[in-house]
């Protein structure tokens, strides 16, 4: 069908992406070819070596300040609270010295028959046997996320502030039109595996980590620096732990969340704080979620080869099962009528078409489409270049789509291991209308040795798209793409982008389409 | 309240039906629930085959027929209370002895008592299925002469006495953890999912609410059991078995066995009472879908536009606010006849009549927050007027009426009777002074002072204190006008004088004196600790009353700001157009308010949430969700339009405020 074939070859070594100028991805050695923007974000850097990490975990400093000579009573109570059931029979197991024989010895079958039974449903669902830090790095949609400075990133959907949150599991909110930048940080907050800002508001940001929900209320007019944890609701649910993925729906009024853990996924009315589980049979756990932009849908992956489709009105749900692996990754056109996914294992885009129901008519009835049809085929392909040969493709870690639907951007894994096999950031040009249709556009690069490992898209760039990646190294960069946007009609005010070079020169590229709803 | 609510056409031809199809349900539920009862409590480990044909045997007998039966008309009759005890508007006592009026009210203490004789049916069938040592009241044994009589079989007893107790404390919860609430979910479900998804907790509840129930019931049987086994044995004439062990002892009630049954019997109990509830909750508040306008003209007043308007029943209300956030978010060809124009004439009759509805909700919280607000600021000043009582009782009097003043003319909608209070301290009677001594007591701030406590207005506490502004104002509450300010200028100022405003006279010595005798008792009640935990304030109780209704409002602007959003592609005439500066106008004041509120004390506290009890307590935190909504509503129509509303006009102030939404600075 397609492949990465049409794509123009990767850049040389030394040289990165600045921008897409007339259809072209413009590059240049360093900043020194920095565009001229009445808009220009700051762009970003966080050395490894400034950030303070935890030297240890929770578990081994509590084994240094424990005062070991507490009763046994003490420590089985201690035992309880913080780790259950488990905990307390692993104390009794180990203090055989103190607690009569058969006590010991039945606790211990029995933790052992307990072990038996969950390897039993771990053998089912293999993903329950991981700690739920490596939980999180398995599921998240940023790449190698355990090694990531930048762990999680997020604009504000309304204004040109964004929040990131970095491995010291501190939240840093950058505004450009403030010199504040306030920092959170709660007790709750850590291995922050999402945020995502609450639409139509100003203040709340909502935090997935691993024990809970934050969702923060940051004054944009405060000054304070470091707001207080008292402006952090907690929402936390048993049993719904790590939380992997979160979603604001986009009318502002319920926030979705999941985990790998959970067969549940919660939405959660949260100035109540109160939530309502969906539950359905299969999946073991839920792992990404996407709110349509329109609101109608939420993409619900699941840890097994099978994924949903919530409408949203009366919360029925579509399944969907994959042949091959779990979904990693999805996005919504704007309008919310079509969704792209990739599967676990395969290096494939595939699209769904959602028809928005007719008021009246039950969804049952109104199913969306029976099958999936293919987009885009990101099979491994070789490039000749100056530095020697490069392998691009293979499977996809993440997908994200323009505001506007005109640019795709997906997240290639690449592999660590080999140098001719770097991760790098595919972009397609996309057209809704009148056809659905996929062109090329280039690859994204940055300095050399930093791989990509988390994009997005700016929610309002007004000259067309701005996508924000974040480094290996550290960095956050910004690289905007200039282009008029057809469908979307202009404010006489803003104008039409100012071009830093305006060119006619027709790239053969541009006119060699990868997919069109025609072909298939 | 029966009465006038059975004449509405909405009550007759929905409520009424979906309160028997949950009822008709919770019984074709009881008896899947029955058999796990059965197998439950006659579960042994050693013989699960024995049991098992045992419960078989037992299912078709024909005493758990009849037993079954009166379980039956035990469902009917909870099923009956709960849709004549449900409310949409929670009750909320803002001191502990408001309380005590809720739980002494006559037709709370009806329920109690059918609640309580309810207990002992369910109480007796589950003795008769658990048969074993349970079944009978009597047995016949021998007594020390020999001759055969009729012993007390105090198992028996017992487990009737938990039946009732247990019975008594659900009603009893009910009232104090706001049961026969109706809460709305934001998330729509259908009715299965919804009962499915809610089924875990219901279990979870039961055996929960069972175990602390039993608790209290051994406890209390322990010291009172033998008043019950003594009347028993008088009136029905039976001896008590000298060999068998009394139960009201240590050794008698750690009996497992016995506790076990006990548990079960409650569980059983209370599970399908909770089932029933859930039910009845699950299908009332499944959404309505009203028609936007009817060309025949006897539907009209099954329109929404009409049924917005409707004061009683509440039922209706909520429901066809419900709806019309709905159709705001989810229909587009419903929308469509939203912003329609009438055939002749091309008026926007059924925009007009929305939005005029939902703008009047919302000023009417305003107003209710600003009066709260103004009493709470007056009070303070009141207080440090420490002259006679005449002078005293005047000018609290004209300051409630210049504060209420605006209610007749502007409509008001005031939930539990905030205010009931504070009119009511105007003239209190010399009678009712000592006990409520928290009204001028330093010891409560004068945030609380003035507000009054929600004590049922028939209730026999409060039935002395009543004022004719009271009796004049009760049936007021939930008032429309229809002059409301609809183009969303200010209230007028309170002009109108209320005729009945006393002349301040003189206060003559020995007025003084009375009142520094009063003064005096005051002080010294205030200082005992009983006095002070019946008569201080909860804490943010008071707030939580001012909301309590919220939830009309927060449909109201979910309603309206989609709407608005949806008119910037969808409205074809321009209908939003000349409402819109009335519309910001009054989300502006109203968000101005709100701050204002939560700026008291104890409004900003959150509750405690409690997971494990079937009462519902969304009503604690409605205000947060209407100061979310009313953010988001407001975000919501500045993202849509953005500059264009600099055209709209708009006064100075609240243009300013507007400008902070629109640089996303709230």
């Amino acid at each position: 069908m397609c492949s990465l074939a049409l794509f123009p070859p990767p850049l040389p070594s030394g040289q990165t992406t600045v921008c897409e100028s007339n259809n072209e991805l413009l590059s240049g050695s360093s900043t020194e070819n920095q565009l001229r923007q009445d808009f220009s974000p700051p762009s970003l850097s966080f050395p490894r070596e400034s950030l303070k990490l935890h030297s240890r975990t929770e578990n081994s400093s509590k084994a240094a300040f424990l005062d070991h000579s507490e009763t046994l009573w003490m420590r089985s109570a201690a035992a309880w609270r913080d780790g259950g059931l488990t905990g307390l029979l692993n104390e009794i197991t180990n203090s055989h010295a103190e607690v009569p024989k058969w006590l010991s010895v039945s606790s211990g079958c029995i933790l052992a028959l307990l072990r038996w039974v969950s390897s039993f449903h771990g053998s089912l669902f293999p993903h329950l046997t991981l700690s739920s830090e490596d939980m999180i790095a398995e599921f998240s949609q940023v790449l190698n996320w355990s090694d990531c400075v930048v762990r999680a990133f997020a604009w504000h959907p309304h204004t040109d502030k964004f929040a990131v949150a970095l491995l010291d599991d501190s939240i840093k909110i950058y505004n450009p039109k403030s010199a504040t930048t306030p920092t959170l940080k709660h007790r709750l907050q850590r291995n922050v595996a999402v945020v995502q800002w609450k639409p139509l508001c100003a203040s709340a940001l909502a935090v997935g980590c691993q024990n809970c929900l934050l969702v923060w209320h940051v004054d944009p007019c405060s000054l304070s620096t470091r707001p207080s944890a008292g402006c952090a609701q907690v929402l936390s649910h048993p049993g719904h732990s790590p939380v992997t993925s979160i979603t604001w729906s986009p009318s502002g009024s319920l926030l979705a969340s999941a985990s790998p853990m959970d067969t549940a996924m919660m939405v959660w009315d949260v100035a109540a704080e109160s939530c309502v589980p969906l539950l359905r049979v299969g999946g073991g756990g839920v792992t990404f979620l996407s709110w349509s932009p329109d609101g109608s849908h939420v993409l619900a992956s699941t840890p097994s080869a099978l994924f949903r489709v919530w409408e949203t009105r009366m919360w029925t749900c579509e399944r969907w099962p994959c042949i091959k692996g779990r979904c990693q990754s999805g996005c919504w056109s704007p309008d919310g009528s079509r969704l792209l996914f990739t599967v676990q294992g395969e290096m494939v885009i595939y699209s769904l078409t959602f028809t928005n129901t007719p008021a009246g008519v039950p969804s049952s009835t109104s199913k969306g489409p029976h099958a999936a049809a293919v987009v885009a085929d990101l099979s491994e392909t070789t490039f000749n270049t100056p530095d020697g040969d490069i392998i691009v493709g293979g499977e996809i870690q993440s997908l994200a789509w323009d505001p506007r639907g005109e640019r795709l951007a997906v997240l290639l894994k690449g592999d660590p291991q080999a140098l001719d096999r770097p991760a790098i950031i595919a972009v397609f040009k996309t057209r809704a209308s009148p056809i659905f249709e996929l062109l090329p556009c280039g690859f994204v690069q940055g300095e050399p040795g930093a791989e990509p490992r988390l994009m997005q898209f700016h929610p309002n760039f007004r000259h067309g798209a701005l996508l924000t990646v974040c480094w290996s190294s550290g960095r956050i960069t910004h690289v905007p793409f200039f282009f008029l946007s057809a469908s979307v009609p202009r404010l006489g005010l803003s104008g039409s982008p100012t071009l830093p070079h305006v060119q006619e020169r027709p790239v053969e590229f541009a006119n060699q389409s990868l997919f069109t709803e025609l072909i298939s | 309240m029966f009465s006038n609510a059975q004449s509405c056409w909405f009550i007759r031809k929905v409520i009424c039906w979906r309160a028997a199809a949950s009822i008709a349900w919770a019984v074709l539920l009881l008896p899947p629930s029955t058999v796990i009862f059965v197998i439950l409590s006659k579960f042994s480990l050693l013989h699960p085959i024995q049991t098992l044909s045992e419960c078989f045997s037992l299912l078709t007998s024909a005493s758990i027929i009849f037993s079954f039966i009166l379980l039956c008309g035990v469902i009917i009759m909870v099923g009956f209370l709960n849709f004549e005890y449900y409310t949409v508007i929670p009750t909320i006592a803002c001191s502990k002895i408001a309380l005590f009026g809720q739980l002494l009210h006559p037709r709370q203490l009806i329920n109690s008592l059918v609640h309580c004789i309810m207990g002992v049916i369910v109480a007796w069938c589950s003795a008769v299925t658990i048969g074993f040592r349970y079944e009978t009241l009597g047995y016949p044994c021998a007594q020390n002469n020999g001759y055969p009589q009729m012993c007390l079989n105090e198992y028996h007893l017992i487990l009737l006495m938990a039946g009732a107790f247990v019975g008594f404390s659900h009603s009893l919860l009910g009232v104090i953890h706001n049961m026969n609430y109706v809460s709305f979910h934001t998330v729509q479900q259908y009715k299965y999912l919804r009962f499915k998804g809610s089924l875990p907790l219901v279990v979870k509840c039961s055996a929960t609410q069972a175990l602390y129930s039993v608790r209290n019931y051994i406890v209390v049987y322990y010291f009172l059991g033998y008043i019950p086994r003594a009347w028993i044995c008088k009136t029905l004439n039976l001896h008590l078995d000298s060999s068998a062990h009394p139960l009201d002892s240590i050794a008698g009630l750690l009996d497992l066995s016995l506790l076990y049954h006990i548990w079960i019997s409650a569980t059983f109990l209370l599970f399908t009472w909770y089932i029933t509830l859930l039910l009845f909750r699950i299908f009332l508040t499944e959404g309505y879908s009203f028609p936007v306008q009817s060309s025949f003209t006897e539907d009209v007043d099954h329109c929404l536009p009409k049924v917005l308007t409707e004061k009683q029943p509440m039922i209706l209300k909520y429901l066809a606010l419900q709806d019309l956030a709905l159709l705001s978010q989810h229909s587009p060809s419903r929308r469509c006849e939203v912003f329609s124009l009438s055939q002749p004439g091309g008026h926007p009759h059924n925009w007009n009549a929305i939005s005029k509805e939902c703008l009047s909700l919302l000023a009417d919280l305003t107003q209710r927050l600003v009066a709260y607000h103004e009493t709470v600021a007056t009070n303070g000043r009141a207080k440090s007027l420490s002259s006679g009582s005449e002078r005293k009782i005047s000018s609290e009097t004209s300051g409630t009426e210049d504060l209420m003043s605006p209610r007749p003319t502007l409509l008001m909608k005031t939930p539990a009777s905030v205010f009931a209070r504070s009119i009511a301290g105007g003239q209190q009677s010399p009678l009712t002074a000592p006990f409520s001594p928290d009204l001028d007591s330093p010891f409560a701030s004068p945030a609380l002072r003035r507000l009054a406590s929600p004590v049922e207005q028939g209730s026999p506490w409060y039935g002395t204190v009543q004022s004719p502004h009271i009796m004049r104002r009760a049936p007021k509450l939930w008032t429309t006008s229809t002059d409301s300010h609809v183009n969303g200028s200010p209230p007028p100022s309170p002009a109108s004088v209320p005729s009945d405003k006393q002349e301040p006279s003189k206060p003559s010595f020995l007025a003084q004196f009375l009142q520094n005798r009063k003064e005096q008792v005051k002080n010294f009640l205030a200082k005992r600790v009983l006095i002070m935990y019946l008569f201080n304030k909860l804490p943010e109780a008071s707030s939580q009353a001012l909301f309590a209704d919220s939830q009309a409002h927060i449909w109201a602007l979910e309603g309206l700001s989609c709407l608005v959003q949806a008119s910037f592609s969808e409205d074809q005439f321009g209908v939003i157009q000349t409402t819109l500066p009335s519309i910001l106008s009054c989300m502006l004041v109203l968000q101005e308010a709100v701050d204002r509120h939560f700026k008291l004390p104890h409004a900003s506290s959150k509750p405690v949430r409690s997971t494990s009890s079937m009462g519902d307590s969304t009503y604690k935190t409605l205000r947060f969700a209407l100061r979310a909504t009313l953010k988001t509503a407001i975000y919501r129509i500045t993202t849509t339009f953005g500059d264009h509303l600099n055209a709209v006009l708009l006064s100075a102030d609240h243009r300013k405020r507007l400008q902070q939404f629109l640089e996303y600075k709230e």
